[in-house]
């Protein structure tokens, strides 16, 4: 009889080095593919969020349906909002990438329009009085000082989507998700934890470098003491 | 258009919502698991919010929960307690990930409630005399409502997302509707499992909306 390797892969170990060792390639490309979902659909959501929010602080009565909107598609479970749009991009990237586009408008709209919101009149009227035309008052007085506001619905939106393109492993692309799928249907240990705890880490420093970008953005709120 | 009317036919054929994998029984299921775990999760989070709000420490732990609960993957989790010895017992590992993810939103908003409750009502209620349990039950409780509540509509939403969710590691719930139609390749179950989903969920969000606008003044608070 010949004896078992003895390795921590044999004895399905939750902490295994030899796992990260052997399947480096798998797991950077699983990062990868993470990291780009991520990006990509924060990005987009950024993109359709500003005029969304600048519309619905220029208008009054747009407020209500957009604020409306995005608040039922938030509370549609992420499951049901990648099958919805089944039907739309059948199993392709596409789909995660649009489900993950339509929970961060919510939080990114929000915080967007919270922040226009709270640019003090004062302000508005000081640059209207040195001939600030609309256009040049949203782009150089209101839209930078809501940028904290936004920064904090961007942190938000991010570290959700970090965690929800898991989900979209049920269609083939879901980043670190795919291996916590494998894993669960082979019961390979190593590889469930190994991807969860990338997880978290991809979650935790794309927060600290938004904080970062956030501090570079307005260095006015350093200047006065806390 | 075609793939809306095949799911349409899907969700209006009889055959479909009887049965083991019928809609009624994951229906049931689902509303079972988020009733069960939405009580055990008050019971959990609310006290220690509660107590902890009232004697004003461990404010940093209660509001920081729910940031470290939104970076860690639901779907992970599932996975990771199923993995567990803990995966031997059914529903075992769904419940107790439907629980860690509904114990954040209560245990943030009801501790922020309680702190918020105004320091000169607080220091008024002493004043006359309360003892420190009169004023947690009489004063700061109630003034704090409404954003206990807020709380328990948020665990309530989540609840059901993460009970979909479940159904991918395996657990019950009308989640299993859409996995199964993944399995089949069957784009009109998945489509129709993925409504009925969504539906219930807005009906959670609708009803806690609907409790929190006819409460009585008093619970409502300011904002809601």
């Amino acid at each position: 009889m010949t004896a078992p390797p003895h390795d921590c892969l044999a004895r399905n170990e939750w902490i295994c080095g030899a796992y990260l060792s052997s399947r480096r390639q798998i797991l950077w490309d699983a990062v990868l593919q993470h990291l780009q979902l991520t990006a990509l659909s924060v990005l987009l959501g950024l993109v359709i969020a500003v005029p969304l929010a600048v519309a619905a602080r220029r208008w009054r009565w747009a407020a209500g349906p957009v604020l409306g909107v995005t608040t039922v598609l938030y509370t549609i479970p992420s499951l049901a909002m990648f099958s919805l749009l089944l039907p739309v991009y059948g199993l392709s990237a596409s789909l995660v990438v649009a489900g993950l586009v339509l929970y961060s408008l919510t939080l990114l709209v929000r915080n967007i329009l919270a922040g226009l919101r709270a640019v003090p009149e004062d302000t508005r009227q000081a640059a209207r009085g040195m001939g600030y035309g609309p256009v040049r008052l949203l782009l150089a007085v209101e839209l930078p000082l809501a940028v904290p506001a936004a920064m904090a619905g961007l942190r938000i939106a991010t570290v959700s989507a970090v965690s929800l393109v898991t989900v979209g492993a049920i269609v083939g692309y879901g980043g670190l998700g795919n291996l916590i799928y494998s894993g669960m249907n082979t019961y390979f240990k190593a590889q469930v934890l190994t991807a969860s705890v990338l997880c978290v880490v991809i979650a935790v420093a794309a927060d600290l470098v938004l904080l970062g970008i956030q501090r570079l953005l307005t260095p006015w709120t350093r200047a006065e003491p806390a | 258009m075609n793939t809306l009317s095949d799911a349409w036919s899907w969700l209006t054929s009889a055959a479909h919502w009887s049965g083991e994998n019928g809609i009624w029984h994951r229906l049931g299921e689902h509303l079972w698991l988020t009733a069960l775990c939405l009580v055990l999760s008050c019971l959990i989070a609310l006290p220690v919010a509660l107590v902890l709000g009232h004697l004003g420490k461990g404010g940093t732990l209660a509001v920081n929960i729910s940031n470290v609960g939104r970076a860690v993957p639901t779907f992970a989790i599932l996975v990771l307690l199923l993995l567990t010895p803990l995966g031997k017992y059914g529903e075992g590992p769904t419940i107790v990930a439907l629980i860690l993810f509904a114990v954040p939103p209560l245990l943030t908003n009801a501790y922020v409630g309680m702190r918020e409750v105004d320091r000169d009502v607080v220091r008024a209620a002493r004043g006359m005399g309360m003892t420190g349990r009169q004023l947690l039950l009489r004063v700061e409780v109630p003034l704090a409502l409404p954003l206990i509540l807020t709380g328990v509509r948020i665990a309530a939403v989540q609840l059901v997302a993460t009970a979909t969710l479940a159904a991918l590691a395996g657990g019950g719930g009308l989640g299993r509707i859409i996995t199964a139609g993944f399995n089949l390749a069957s784009t009109p179950q998945v489509v129709a499992g993925a409504v009925l989903v969504a539906v219930f969920a807005l009906v959670v969000e609708g009803i806690f909306e609907a409790v929190q606008r006819f409460a009585p003044q008093w619970a409502r608070g300011g904002s809601g």
